[in-house]
């Protein structure tokens, strides 16, 4: 072993070597992202959480639908119905993004990549890039076969969607857009916080704690504070029916767009300034 | 070449490392030391971009570490052995780290062979034992190709044979020319690998010279001798000036013989402030038998030691020399 060769070219011969560039970090991102056994599973999560539990949902919400009062059946919402499982499946993602920065923090493989990666803002770029792009395409899919399961599911007990009918292919497609936005989020959460329990805490409070705390507050407080709630007016892109005081569907993305840019910053900022 | 200017790290009324300037040469490789706490890691975390320096600045090739365009190129770096995601596979690791410089998978096997892992390849790093850790941080540091190598503690956990096989690698890549920075806690192992030191205790520089001068200039060199009459010639050696204790058994000092016997022979005596001749001179001239007269040079862990006595940071009550 002692007498192998260490160099390819030595270190006269440095024109062998040219400079990293951003396609460099992301396909060393990419690598990173598929070669941990969490991505796996918290995409596999995703899936059968959004398909399964969306079907489920319409299976029992479509039998109960004859003994529904007219004003229920007025706002029946069969899209929605068949995408319920995304709501809870959305936890899965903010979880792994949060992971994979956060991660490597805990494990200190951070010093490692910002060794390699010096130019800081390149790692958080192609990280959440790529988590992002990976996302958008599981959700897709996820969204789409939910809804054509819960749809086959409803039918026959109750009306059902079609892709064509308004606004109904928008909030389908949808859905991947949303969970791409919580993705870059999540990645943001994890730079900035850095400690793996408490970005998720975060993210679990933003999406499911706080909006249910919100319920309590009197009219004039809580009306606006929904309407403005990123994840809350985000989600609007993936409902075919607003109700009073929510956004329209790209009004509502682009405040949640907004927001997941202002923490997105933030972190860029801390992540650069910040020692490692 | 690694050029350190006036450099400063606070972390708040803390001083971490305390205006070090130097400058550290290719074709050699050069052993930086000092006690527990003295900023080593610290400066080698600023080499690398990792922490920004309160004052000062640090060049590696003449540029500021961030803006390298080629980092794993220029410089590379194993600081902490541990710091992998255990889940991921070693061959995956080095991949990741690779792909970032736009270095070619070939290269990643090839690094993998150097250091003896192609057969865990494919295992999880989480698995592996402390030495095998560092054998993948060493891979890591080796993919670039680089220029510049920054190790800190390489050796540790590694077996006699990993050892052996880390001082002849970092001889050979200072051999061929690169600049090589080697951290230790092991005066020992510096004296067998290191061409060059760098001292700092408490953050300041306190040498930075060649091995064997700094061995020379310590003033830790003695005479150990044996005899029937070591009273008789410790009461002339003390009228001639010098210093004399009752010596250990063994000769060499960083290893004293422990045991019913050691440091109880009343026929040892170590003499400090003559040399071996005028030893022998003197015992001569007053007819004393001499059965062992064995000039001893400082260990470099002794001068080491003696440097920094002032400046260790944390000190066991009562261990002051």
């Amino acid at each position: 072993m002692t007498g192998t060769t260490i160099a390819r070219t030595g270190p006269d011969h440095r024109a062998a070597f040219r400079s990293s560039t951003v396609a460099d970090v992301l396909r060393s991102e990419w690598t990173k992202l598929r070669s941990v056994r969490s991505t796996f599973w918290a995409l596999t999560v995703t899936v059968v959480l959004g398909i399964g539990l969306g079907a489920l949902i319409s299976a029992v919400t479509a039998h109960g639908y004859a003994r529904f009062s007219p004003s229920e059946k007025l706002s029946w919402d069969p899209t929605g119905v068949s995408a319920a499982g995304m709501y809870i499946a959305q936890l899965a993602i903010a979880v792994l993004g949060v992971l994979c920065i956060s991660s490597e923090y805990s494990s200190g493989m951070i010093r490692t990549s910002l060794i390699v990666v010096p130019k800081r803002g390149r790692i958080l770029a192609a990280k959440s890039l790529v988590f992002a792009a990976v996302t958008f395409v599981v959700g897709e899919v996820t969204i789409f076969v939910a809804f054509f399961v819960g749809q086959a599911l409803i039918s026959g007990h109750a009306p059902t969607a079609a892709l064509g009918d308004p606004g109904v292919a928008r909030a389908v497609a949808g859905g991947g857009l949303y969970l791409a936005a919580l993705a870059v989020l999540s990645v943001a959460a994890g730079t900035l916080l850095r400690r793996p329990a408490a970005a998720i805490t975060c993210i679990v409070a933003l999406l499911f704690v706080l909006p249910g705390i919100a319920q309590a507050l009197p009219d004039s407080w809580r009306n606006p504070v929904t309407e403005f709630w990123p994840t809350q007016a985000g989600s609007q892109l993936t409902s075919v029916y607003h109700s009073a005081h929510t956004l329209q569907a790209w009004p509502g993305f682009g405040v949640m767009c907004l927001f997941v840019a202002i923490v997105y910053a933030i972190a860029w900022t801390l992540l650069d300034r910040r020692d490692a | 070449m690694i050029e350190a200017r006036g450099l400063v790290k606070r972390y708040g009324s803390t001083v971490a490392v305390n205006d070090l300037s130097f400058s550290i040469r290719p074709g050699m490789v050069t052993g930086f030391l000092g006690p527990n706490g003295a900023g080593k890691t610290t400066t080698m975390r600023m080499i690398l971009g990792l922490d920004a320096p309160t004052q000062g600045s640090v060049t590696v090739g003449g540029r500021s570490y961030r803006d390298l365009p080629a980092p794993m190129h220029e410089v590379g770096a194993l600081l902490d052995a541990t710091a992998v995601h255990g889940g991921r596979r070693a061959r995956d690791h080095l991949l990741c780290l690779a792909q970032s410089n736009g270095i070619p998978r070939s290269r990643v096997d090839e690094v993998l062979r150097t250091v003896g892992l192609e057969g865990v390849a494919r295992r999880r790093v989480k698995g592996f034992s402390l030495g095998m850790g560092q054998r993948l941080g060493i891979a890591s540091a080796l993919l670039g190709d680089p220029a510049v190598l920054i190790f800190d503690e390489p050796v540790n956990g590694l077996d006699p044979d990993g050892i052996h096989w880390v001082r002849t690698l970092m001889r050979s890549l200072a051999a061929e020319g690169r600049t090589v920075l080697v951290s230790s806690h092991l005066m020992s192992e510096m004296a067998l690998t290191a061409d060059h030191l760098l001292v700092i205790g408490k953050g300041r520089l306190i040498a930075d010279t060649s091995v064997d001068e700094f061995v020379r200039s310590s003033s830790q060199h003695s005479v150990h001798v044996r005899s029937p009459q070591a009273a008789d010639l410790a009461a002339r050696c003390r009228e001639a000036g010098a210093t004399v204790r009752a010596g250990s058994t063994s000769p060499v000092a960083a290893a004293p013989v422990v045991g019913p016997d050691a440091g109880t022979d009343p026929d040892v005596i170590e003499i400090t402030g003559m040399d071996s001749a005028e030893v022998g001179k003197l015992a001569a001239a007053h007819g004393i038998t001499l059965f062992e007269l064995i000039p001893v040079r400082a260990s470099l862990e002794e001068a080491f030691m003696e440097l920094t006595q002032d400046s260790v940071e944390y000190q066991a009550a009562g261990a002051t020399r």
